[in-house]
């Protein structure tokens, strides 16, 4: 199940984008974040959510399958890429086929962007400059354990629900101590 | 943080730092940061101005060093040396910071030197000084881990201090109850056990109203309070009137959270109290603070792991630049400068007569009254932007216009130095190197990491090349902040706030040392008070009973609304470091009202906000996280949009803190929304494209913290 990857807490979130000052830090797309930090409650809260991409594992990736172009490459360690340039011809299907609204289109350059992970830095045992950063733990980057163990009685899982269909996740979600949720409900009931 | 250096000395990037203090965590000003440093607004020559309706235009170093010392001779000399005032910063490494004090007093001899903390932490410190005997927070955070009640009044800290969070998050992960006081919902108040929003100006009424409740049902700590303090009966009296009833009339809140809170805290073994500008930044400022220690001390929440008391830092160096010497009333260590001991040790630190040492001077605030009074005549201002930050701010200009001579010491061409006759190029903070001290009176060392750009010079040598012009040199021969560190080294001995024992080296070492630090084999210390004795002579803890009294300005039929200003996440302090960075402004590229539903407006209208000193029109960001007869405004941006073109200029009278945190005011629809003036560049330099695109944009963000990512 999860291995060293990222948990997103919404509910820790504090919306000071400091996940997105730092996406643009790192070294694979200096200068552009690929971070949503959404403020979904308008005019109730100050409540906030960043969105990186979920790195889906089963079913495997949808923007991957849908990509014409056979542009966006799965690594052995489970990290969907970003559209390779070369091949991405910015279709933007996989921004239609992706359940979490990650990927975007740079409809000037006709390619797609999205997380990759870091891979830059995680594929050499350093943190994504989001996760290393966020003030909040609201991104957390570690194994389920070290969660734990800075997070007494917290609780994780990486499969969440769009009505009939299942998505299981690289990247976990961080759910309420006392709810007992195996699983997080994703899409419209 | 680490910063990121190519071959050529260059700085273009940062990389997290897992340093004690923030574990690797920074919020997006942090970030982007490192941008100033090569930053193509900079200064990077000497500008001087031929007459007050001339232009800036460059100039050498000698030309304008010998222009300001010219001035500063002219004006000493014809209108006695306390015309010529120094108004500084807390920004500056603590050595600036001595240097500063230090040059006011032997280089001037002027009275009249104050710093921009007066805007920020002086309320606390006043309080500190009072309760405690001594001005530092009482616990290291990590004490927070240990507690079971963190109270947190007037602080925004997911926008003010975003690191802090972890720590809030943590007691919370911990078992920790959250109580937080504050007339909106920020982001820490959205999910707290208990979020107390009460009306702008009646904080001391709140606090009263929770130790009337503790007293009532026998949850006092009988046996702290008469063995290690003194002035109980004088504050159980006064509370006495404060029912939770009545305190919730006052308030605007449900009298039930006078009386959850109250319990929570008084059947806490271990509490912690927190605060910040929400409580601060009133004219009973310094009295609220105290209210709040009143319940500390009640309690007995001091000098153990998780129980204790802290006031949470404006400015990176908060604390530091409050200790040693560049604050009116003080001189190095925290030492009083009206006390004959403190001023005869200092005399032999620095080589001078005692005499010659001038007394108490104003406070900040007051000498910008001063020299529309035509009592300062001449001023070196360096690391702050009144015309941006300082309480009526038309007020404020008039004083800055009345001087006949103005010399400003900054790296960006802020509003206030673009109106100086000499603005001098100094350093960004990766530029130097030297000791801040953070928010739990930890000593901690920034390192240099690259050159100044251009002609820009360090800020020390350009204060000791003035002093050195003026005849002071031998006093003023530093070849380096570490020379500087040494003499504040021994300034600060045997004061409160000591550091002889500090190094260079052992900070390194130890990722920081809490002071007093009295001797070089001193472990420093983290907690204070764990022998529960104060810093007053007698050893005890001293209780002061607090009046609620209605703000300077209350609300009436004219003006029935209170205006809250404060600061949003994306900007710090005036904005002049900020408001040039095109992350930052493209998160937050205008100031806007933040205004209740029931008060009939829609999203993005212009909403003029009206005060007895003037209106503005911001887009009104329409939510239910406020109070609906409170009106919010951040104040990180200048005129014709500044929140101090509204803000009134009352002071506390103990500490000479303005009220930024209420005056009253009334709203309408208004016909367009005032447009966002681009920060000022130095001759020759562009305005960046990117960033004037932004501020001409009139809608309101989409929540205080700024825009989503995906609204462009």
């Amino acid at each position: 199940m999860m291995q060293r990857t990222m948990f997103i807490d919404p509910g820790r979130c504090i919306g000071c984008q400091a996940c997105v000052a730092a996406c643009r830090e790192c070294d694979s797309h200096r200068g552009r974040s690929m971070i949503h930090l959404d403020y979904i409650d308008g005019p109730l809260t100050v409540a906030s959510m960043p969105t990186v991409c979920m790195h889906c594992e089963d079913p495997v990736a949808p923007c991957a399958e849908v990509c014409p172009a056979d542009a966006i490459l799965v690594t052995a360690d489970g990290v969907v890429q970003e559209a390779s340039k070369e091949r991405c011809i910015g279709c933007a299907n996989c921004v239609h086929a992706c359940p979490f609204g990650v990927p975007k289109i740079d409809y000037e350059e006709k390619l797609q962007y999205k997380c990759n992970l870091c891979y830059d830095r995680t594929s050499v045992g350093l943190a994504p400059m989001c996760a290393s950063v966020c003030p909040t733990g609201s991104i957390f980057y570690g194994t389920l354990e070290e969660l734990l163990l800075a997070r007494p009685g917290a609780a994780a899982t990486d499969i969440v629900v769009f009505g009939e269909q299942e998505v299981r996740t690289g990247v976990a979600i961080v759910t309420p101590v006392d709810a007992h949720l195996r699983s997080v409900p994703g899409g419209m009931a | 943080m680490y910063l990121r250096v190519d071959g050529a000395g260059k700085v273009f990037g940062v990389e997290p730092r897992n340093h004690d203090i923030n574990k690797m965590k920074l919020c997006p000003k942090g970030v982007v940061a490192y941008q100033q440093i090569n930053h193509p607004d900079r200064l990077v020559e000497p500008l001087v101005r031929d007459g007050r309706d001339g232009p800036l235009r460059p100039a050498s170093w000698d030309e304008a060093l010998e222009r300001v010392v010219s001035e500063i001779r002219r004006i000493q000399d014809t209108y006695g040396r306390d015309a010529f005032g120094v108004y500084s910063g807390s920004s500056l490494f603590t050595e600036k910071a001595y240097l500063l004090g230090k040059f006011a007093r032997v280089a001037l001899r002027t009275k009249h030197i104050d710093y921009n903390g007066r805007l920020c932490m002086v309320s606390a410190a006043a309080a500190n000084k009072k309760a405690f005997g001594v001005d530092r927070a009482a616990n290291p955070w990590s004490d927070m881990y240990e507690t079971q009640v963190l109270l947190i009044a007037g602080a925004n800290v997911g926008e003010c201090f975003p690191v802090m969070t972890q720590y809030v998050w943590g007691a919370r992960d911990r078992g920790a109850k959250l109580v937080v006081v504050d007339p909106r919902e920020t982001a820490i108040a959205r999910t707290a056990d208990i979020h107390v929003p009460l009306r702008p100006g009646t904080d001391a009424a709140f606090f009263n109203g929770l130790l009337h409740v503790i007293e009532r049902e026998g949850l006092v700590d009988d046996a702290f309070v008469a063995e290690r303090t003194t002035g109980w009966d004088d504050v159980r009296t006064a509370v006495r009137g404060y029912t939770p009833e009545r305190v919730a009339d006052i308030c605007g809140i449900d009298a039930r959270s006078v009386e959850q809170v109250a319990l929570l805290w008084g059947r806490a073994e271990r509490a912690m109290a927190f605060h910040a500008r929400g409580i601060e930044h009133h004219v009973q400022g310094t009295e609220n603070v105290l209210s709040v220690i009143n319940l500390v001390l009640a309690t007995g929440q001091l000098g153990r792991a998780g129980a204790g008391y802290g006031t949470i830092t404006g400015q990176g160096n908060g604390q530091g630049g409050r200790e040693h010497g560049q604050k009116s009333d003080q001189l190095p260590g925290q030492r009083d400068i009206d006390d004959p001991q403190a001023r005869a040790y200092i005399a032999g630190v620095w080589g001078v007569d005692e005499a010659d040492i001038p007394h108490k001077g104003t406070s900040a605030v007051e000498m910008v009254h001063q020299m529309a009074r035509g009592e300062i005549k001449g001023l070196l201002g360096i690391c702050n932007n009144p015309l941006v930050s300082m309480p009526d701010r038309d007020r404020i200009e008039a004083g800055y216009e009345a001087l006949e001579f103005h010399v400003q010491i900054d790296f960006f061409l802020s509003e206030t130095a673009a109106r100086a006759d000499v603005v001098l190029p100094g350093t960004v903070w990766a530029e130097d190197e030297g000791v801040q001290t953070n928010a739990e009176g930890r000593v901690v060392k920034h390192n240099k990491a690259t050159e100044p750009p251009g002609e820009a010079r360090t800020d020390w040598w350009i204060v000791c090349e003035i002093a050195r012009r003026l005849g002071a040199g031998d006093k003023f021969a530093f070849g380096s902040p570490r020379e500087i560190f040494e003499e504040l080294r021994v300034a600060s001995k045997g004061g409160h706030a000591d550091y002889s024992g500090i190094t260079y080296e052992r900070i390194e070492e130890t990722d920081g040392l809490f002071w007093p630090v009295p001797n070089e084999g001193h472990p420093g210390t983290p907690r204070l008070f764990e022998d529960l004795r104060s810093y007053w002579p007698d050893g005890r803890f001293r209780f002061h009973p607090v009046e609620w009294h209605e703000p300077a300005e209350p609300v009436d039929e004219e003006y029935p609304l209170r205006l809250t200003s404060g600061r949003t996440v994306a900007h710090y302090l005036s904005g002049n470091q900020t408001r040039r960075i095109g992350a930052l402004v493209e998160q937050t590229p205008r100031p806007w009202v933040e205004v209740h539903p029931s008060l009939g407006f829609e999203d993005g209208d212009p909403v003029r906000v009206i005060t007895r000193r003037g209106g503005v029109t911001y887009p009104a960001l329409v939510t239910e996280a406020i109070r609906s007869d409170t009106v919010f405004v951040p104040y990180h941006w200048a005129s014709p949009v500044a929140a101090n073109l509204l803000t009134i200029d009352a002071l506390d009278p103990i500490s000479k803190i303005p009220e930024f945190k209420v005056c009253a005011c009334r709203i309408e629809l208004g016909e367009s929304v005032d447009l966002v003036a681009p920060p000022p560049v130095p001759p020759g330099a562009e305005p960046e494209l990117a960033n004037e695109r932004e501020i001409a944009d009139p809608r309101s963000p989409t929540a205080p913290q700024g825009r989503g990512t995906s609204e462009g």
